[in-house]
């Protein structure tokens, strides 16, 4: 019975949401005061529904209702409760459902705290995004339905994947599809600035902090992805450009870029059309991410969902919701333009720099991926890109885009003069230069030109990061959220550059055979294999070993890899052990009994690895700052009003 | 900066950084596109000489050799129409198994083909469509054959 009523309330979400796609736009051209409130009355409306909705299929899943299809194929009695409930975005339909409730509960917000915004203005917003919602809960209902029934319904289910049962996977889905919806936000503010004609400064302020939320989920969502992949795979890499992660890569990059692209649009009034299509851009690469992972198009680990019904539809979608906006933007964005000029020694010019850079790099990710993908259809043969090419490639645009942040940060609008800004400068590059040298030498014993250059990068955008905060703690003037918010995201990057760096240059690894008593050094640490011994968890078994590891005779600590056969599916998964340091991280993962009473093992040396996803939640936190600046929040109806309606010509 | 230098920069700026990506790209491609070669074509000879491809099949039931507490290993992969010598030393991934589908990255050395990776596959009702179709040609070569016409391809070596 509960699974019929989830199913009803998603009928009755999507009814919500196409009242709330059709009657605020229509009311919105009519100037309809009372059609354009139905936005925000439908939205909340749709978000109850599509709770309740969900609240069904994660109590179908805690009861451990096998009668419904997708809870059989996807939990199992002795599951612990915390997975059956991640289970219910283990999958394609459940992690669909999560999808529109996500973006319903953005639109909520949005609806929230849109009451201050002009109210055509906010009933196109909310109209664009019931209409994004109606093509997802159609897609859901259609294609997807979570509540299907199965007949006989089996005594017990097949068990959720033994990769997914683990905290950093059940959390890492709903903050990645925080980010990719939330870009949904900007496009939606895009869009209904294209249709009502009326792009100004405003429309830029308004769609600011909604990015900024969006991008900082994302931002957290793949660095725990990345995380996750590096401890529950198995082997120790963090990153392996599989389809699936660049599917939310490229969101990520050209998000980055609308962020600083929105900056200029807010405070000079530049790059008008250019932020729309970047807004564009955003959010067509989060669907263009979705179809890759649910159609099960690309060669990927992760294409769970093989059916093309599916990627038929979102193909569909993808096309209509791509083509509609291009349509809209090419009619529109020539009346845009904008006369304001600046020095070519600029913040803007700085901030071009970064677009240009951010967009070079997201392309040559979307050539890699889908590349094989054009020429299987162009019947050349099949082929695969590796990680080495997107390593290359990635490179290229972003080795200058660290340096020139460096730049960009301490650059003025409109004109910089040349000299102070030297003045400024000089140090930090002296010291990043110096460190950058010294470092590899001092502490991993060699020198090399790449790693010198990767290590002078990280410092020098770490040492340009501060030099804002140290003067305002010296002089006691604060900044500016703003600003402070700034530094710190451009901190992050530095941290996150000299964990790449230093982990590509000085990661050691080796492939050995063991048994118990014997020890291989690497490094300086030696890894001693103590015991190997039987364990049972709640529903697998494992065998462990017991691994101690000692530098220079000194103790450091013990660590207990396993392997694990997993009772219901058969599957064998390795669970690495992993000594962690600030600077360094053991890692030592067991592979396959190759004798009676010898395994073969991988050994690791992970210097600063750390640092990549450290780099990342600060990356996360600056944004965190900068969206808590006051005039985001002062946007009043007076000044809406005033400014909204004047074109700009500045 | 008037307007039109402006876009004229911006313009100039983004062609020139495509161009020089494209062209950096295109080079890197040619090291870095690994082909996947059917096991059958392995075996008459057409695959890229002194280049890494990859290959992919069903690892023969009883087929894996190991000399005892060594890394080093053997087993043969098929098509179901011909069988290839892989050779591996390393760490296994998880679904590695006897009968189960699998992906090799390496290159040919005498007829034996030296893999440099294995790949593991997450889930195991789930085979790298490359390896399905593979797989799915012959077998069908086979049920045409039961009805009528010609038998099934032999396995043909160079």
């Amino acid at each position: 019975m509960i699974p019929e009523i989830g199913h009803f309330a998603l009928i009755l979400a999507l009814s919500l949401a196409l009242c709330q796609g059709v009657l605020p736009l229509i009311g919105a051209h009519r100037n309809d005061a009372a059609m354009m409130a139905v936005g925000r009355t439908a939205a909340n409306g749709q978000f109850f529904f599509v709770a309740f909705a969900f609240g069904c299929l994660v109590w179908a899943f805690v009861q451990s209702d096998f009668s419904v299809a997708y809870v059989a194929n996807h939990s199992q009695l002795s599951l612990p409760t915390v997975y059956k409930v991640s289970a219910v975005w283990g999958a394609h339909e459940g992690s669909l459902l999560m999808w529109v409730l996500i973006l319903s509960m953005w639109t909520v917000a949005v609806g929230h705290f849109s009451r201050n915004l002009p109210d055509s203005f906010a009933a196109r917003v909310l109209g664009v995004l019931g209409l994004l919602s109606t093509g997802f809960l159609l897609f859901t209902l259609l294609t997807s339905n979570p509540f299907e029934r199965l007949s006989p319904a089996p005594t017990d289910g097949g068990d959720l994947n033994p990769l997914l049962q683990d905290p950093g996977l059940a959390i890492h889905p709903p903050l990645l599809y925080a980010g990719y919806v939330g870009f949904s936000v900007a496009f939606a503010f895009a869009i209904a600035a294209m249709i009502s004609g009326n792009l100004d400064r405003n429309w830029a302020k308004w769609t600011r902090p909604w990015t900024t939320v969006a991008w900082l989920f994302l931002t957290v969502g793949i660095a725990l992805g990345s995380w996750w992949a590096y401890y529950e795979l198995g082997w120790g890499g963090w990153w392996f450009w599989d389809p699936v992660e660049n599917a939310s890569f490229m969101p990520w990059l050209i998000g980055t870029a609308l962020i600083h692209s929105l900056a200029v649009t807010e405070r000079r009034g530049l790059f008008k059309s250019w932020t729309l299509l970047l807004a564009i851009a955003a959010f067509s690469l989060s669907l263009l991410g979705t179809f890759l992972v649910r159609s099960g198009i690309l060669v990927s680990v992760h294409a769970f969902a093989t059916d093309p019904t599916r990627g038929f539809f979102i193909l569909t979608f993808l096309g209509i919701v791509i083509l509609s906006a291009l349509v809209l933007y090419a009619w529109r964005a020539p009346s845009m333009d904008s006369t304001a000029g600046f020095r070519p020694l600029s913040r803007e010019t700085f901030l071009l720099l970064n677009n240009v850079l951010l967009v070079i790099a997201a392309t040559l990710v979307f050539l890699g991926t889908l590349a094989p993908l054009v020429v299987e259809v162009l019947d050349a043969g099949k082929i695969s890109v590796g990680a080495p090419w997107f390593e290359v490639a990635f490179a290229i645009p972003m080795l200058p885009l660290v340096f020139l942040m460096g730049l960009g940060m301490h650059t003025a609008w409109r004109s910089q003069p040349a000299e102070p800004w030297i003045r400024m400068l000089r140090l930090p590059a002296i010291v990043a230069v110096v460190v950058g040298i010294l470092i590899p030498g001092l502490f991993y014993g060699r020198f090399g030109l790449l790693v010198s250059i990767g290590v002078i990068a990280a410092i020098w955008v770490v040492a340009t990061s501060l030099i804002q905060p140290i003067r305002s703690w010296r002089s006691g003037v604060r900044l500016t959220p703003a600003v402070l918010g700034m530094s710190i995201a451009h901190l992050g990057v530095g941290l996150f550059v000299l964990g790449v760096t230093t982990v590509s240059a000085f990661s050691i690894e080796t492939d050995r055979a063991l048994r118990p008593g014997e020890s291989i050094e690497i490094g300086d640490y030696r890894y001693e294999m103590r015991e190997l011994r039987d364990v049972d968890g709640p529903n697998y078994f494992a065998r462990e070993a017991i691994v101690e590891i000692r530098r220079g005779g000194e103790f450091v600590g013990e660590v207990r890899p396993q392997k694990r056969q997993y009772l219901v599916q058969k599957s064998w998964m390795t669970e690495a052990g992993i000594n962690v340091g600030w600077n360094r991280d053991l890692f030592v993962a067991l592979g396959d009994q190759i004798g009676s009473d010898v395994w073969s093992v991988r050994v690791q040396y992970k210097p600063m690895i750390r640092f990549i996803w450290l780099g990342a939640l600060v990356m996360a936190l600056g944004g965190l700052i900068a969206v808590s600046d006051r005039r985001y929040r002062v946007a009043s109806r007076v000044e809406d009003r005033v400014k909204g309606t004047v074109p700009e010509t500045a | 900066m008037k307007p039109r230098r402006q876009r004229m920069l911006a313009v100039g700026l983004a062609l020139a950084g495509v161009a020089i990506a494209a062209g950096l790209t295109l080079r890197a491609f040619q090291d870095n596109m690994m082909f996947f070669i059917e096991i059958s074509d392995v075996i008459a000879g057409e695959y890229p000489k002194e280049r890494n491809f990859r290959i992919g099949g069903l690892v023969v039931e009883g087929s894996v050799e190991r000399a005892e507490g060594s890394l080093d290993m053997a087993f043969l992969v098929t098509d179901t129409r011909c069988d290839l010598a892989v050779m591996y030393s390393g760490v296994l991934p998880d679904l590695f198994r006897e009968g189960q589908g699998v992906v090799a990255h390496g290159r040919m050395n005498d007829d034996v083909f030296v893999a440099d990776r294995i790949l593991a596959k997450h889930d195991e009702n789930y085979m790298a469509p490359e390896v399905a179709e593979s797989l799915a040609k012959h077998v069908q070569d086979e049920t045409t054959h039961l009805q009528e016409g010609p038998g099934p391809a032999e396995c043909v070596s160079q």
